[in-house]
């Protein structure tokens, strides 16, 4: 039996969750090795080495060390095509196009405003550190503006890239599962029909199931 | 198939980027200015093929994409064989490069975008004065990303792999604006930067590119 892969970092961690997410897309057995952030454990020498911007996840299959979440979700599917959900990076060139699309369109123009909200409202309520209510409001507009163009998209395709769940959906699930649950903003999801009927099928997925549980429990 | 359209304006960053790729390939296309000035990138027709409003936009045939970065994974797979080989290698060393990919697009980009905005967007197009506390901040951010790439690039020849890749390429169009900047000496300091960067910036593929820029 090949040796489970490892993944750094607390399941909490956007990022970490959605490697996990993928791990558990693709039925690949791993093992997560706790990297205690608040302890600032990410900055020592040790953890530089397999991560030089002191950032969790860092990730080791067989001798090879990666980091950059989205880079090793596309290593995982790429390496365990056969495994688990096969269509999660498309199956030919084209759907790999239009899901590498929506994935890049997820990092840079989702993800910049929604890990601001994440920080500012989930996060810095339990670092006790103040929020900055002009930064919310500023993040709140620009993602809305994201969002009404999901609304439109998603009333043309049941998921971003297609017909299929795919590993772009698969990057929105770490900092909407915070907004929707914890920011108190969940209406900016909820509130758009298409947005909220594909929030809740992507959110309802066995997989997503299983890395919720895992942050739950404090992994 | 139809032929590939790109529509966008030279000076972009991001259609940069396509265009780099394109030449390196050696495959033809059809350059489809937008009139960025006059809100072009925001209306009906454009939107069609970037519901974002940015450029660029790309066509081949009846597949449209946007996001740059997507882009030039399709060309360059698309087109394996022709030109410059941009992706390629044994999975460990894919994955490698994929990992310097997402560098450049989540710890270089965003930063190095904010540069160029302030020092070299603004002057140029009038669109008032450079906001010193931004440009501070983002150099700070710049030193530290460019400490990583100064280690990367004294065991590595290029930020991927040993071969000129899409990674270096990505770099180019805002490396490019910042070469003509204070932020020069930033890369002028660190050895294995400054001499990727001479290697990079004199490829042809990248003067035909720049030579696109100068023609406007």
């Amino acid at each position: 039996m090949a040796t489970p892969v490892k993944v750094y970092g607390p399941a909490m961690s956007t990022a970490v969750s959605r490697v996990l997410a993928c791990l558990l897309e693709k039925n690949v057995d791993f093992q997560l090795v706790p990297v205690n952030l608040s302890k600032g454990e990410q900055k020592k020498p040790d953890f530089r080495k397999i991560q030089p911007f002191s950032q969790v996840p860092a990730f080791e299959d067989e001798g090879i060390c990666l980091f950059e979440s989205r880079a090793i979700c596309r290593y995982i599917c790429e390496k365990y095509t056969d495994k688990g959900n096969k269509g999660l990076y498309g199956t030919n060139p084209v759907a790999r196009a239009s899901i590498d699309q929506w994935l890049e369109a997820e990092g840079q123009s989702f993800n910049p405003p929604s890990s601001v909200l994440v920080f500012q409202l989930a996060f810095a309520p339990r670092m006790k550190i103040k929020q900055d209510q002009v930064v919310i409001k500023q993040n709140e507009e620009k993602l809305s503006k994201v969002l009404g163009i999901y609304e439109k998209r998603l009333g043309e395709t049941r998921f971003l890239a297609g017909d299929e769940f795919s590993l772009a959906d698969l990057s929105h699930l770490p900092n909407t599962q915070y907004l929707v649950t914890t920011s108190g903003r969940g209406e900016l999801f909820t509130s758009r029909k298409n947005v909220g009927r594909w929030w809740n099928e992507i959110s309802s997925r066995d997989s997503w199931k299983k890395v919720v549980d895992m942050q739950n429990k404090g992994a | 198939m139809a032929g590939i359209k790109v529509h966008g304006s030279p000076f972009s960053t991001a259609a940069a980027r396509v265009l780099a790729t394109l030449y390196e390939k050696e495959v033809e296309f059809e350059f489809v200015p937008v009139d960025m000035r006059a809100g072009e990138h925001k209306k009906e027709a454009f939107l069609s093929i970037n519901p974002f409003g940015q450029v660029p936009g790309f066509e081949h045939g009846d597949l449209k994409l946007f996001e740059s970065r997507a882009i030039t994974k399709y060309v360059a797979n698309e087109y394996a064989g022709k030109g410059t080989d941009l992706v390629f290698g044994d999975s460990k060393k894919k994955a490698i490069i994929g990992v310097w990919m997402e560098v450049e697009a989540h710890q270089f980009d965003p930063v190095a975008s904010k540069l160029v905005w302030e020092l070299a967007a603004k002057p140029a197009y009038g669109m008032g004065d450079t906001d010193k506390a931004v440009v501070e901040e983002n150099e700070a951010k710049l030193v530290k990303v460019l400490d990583v790439y100064e280690s990367r690039l004294a065991e590595s020849k290029y930020l991927g792999c040993e071969s000129f890749t899409l990674v270096d390429l990505h770099h180019l169009p805002c490396i490019n604006y910042l070469m003509g900047t204070e932020i020069k000496k930033l890369f002028d300091s660190r050895p294995h930067v400054s001499a990727w960067i001479a290697d990079i910036t004199s490829r042809p593929a990248w003067s035909k590119v720049v030579a696109m820029q100068k023609r406007q």
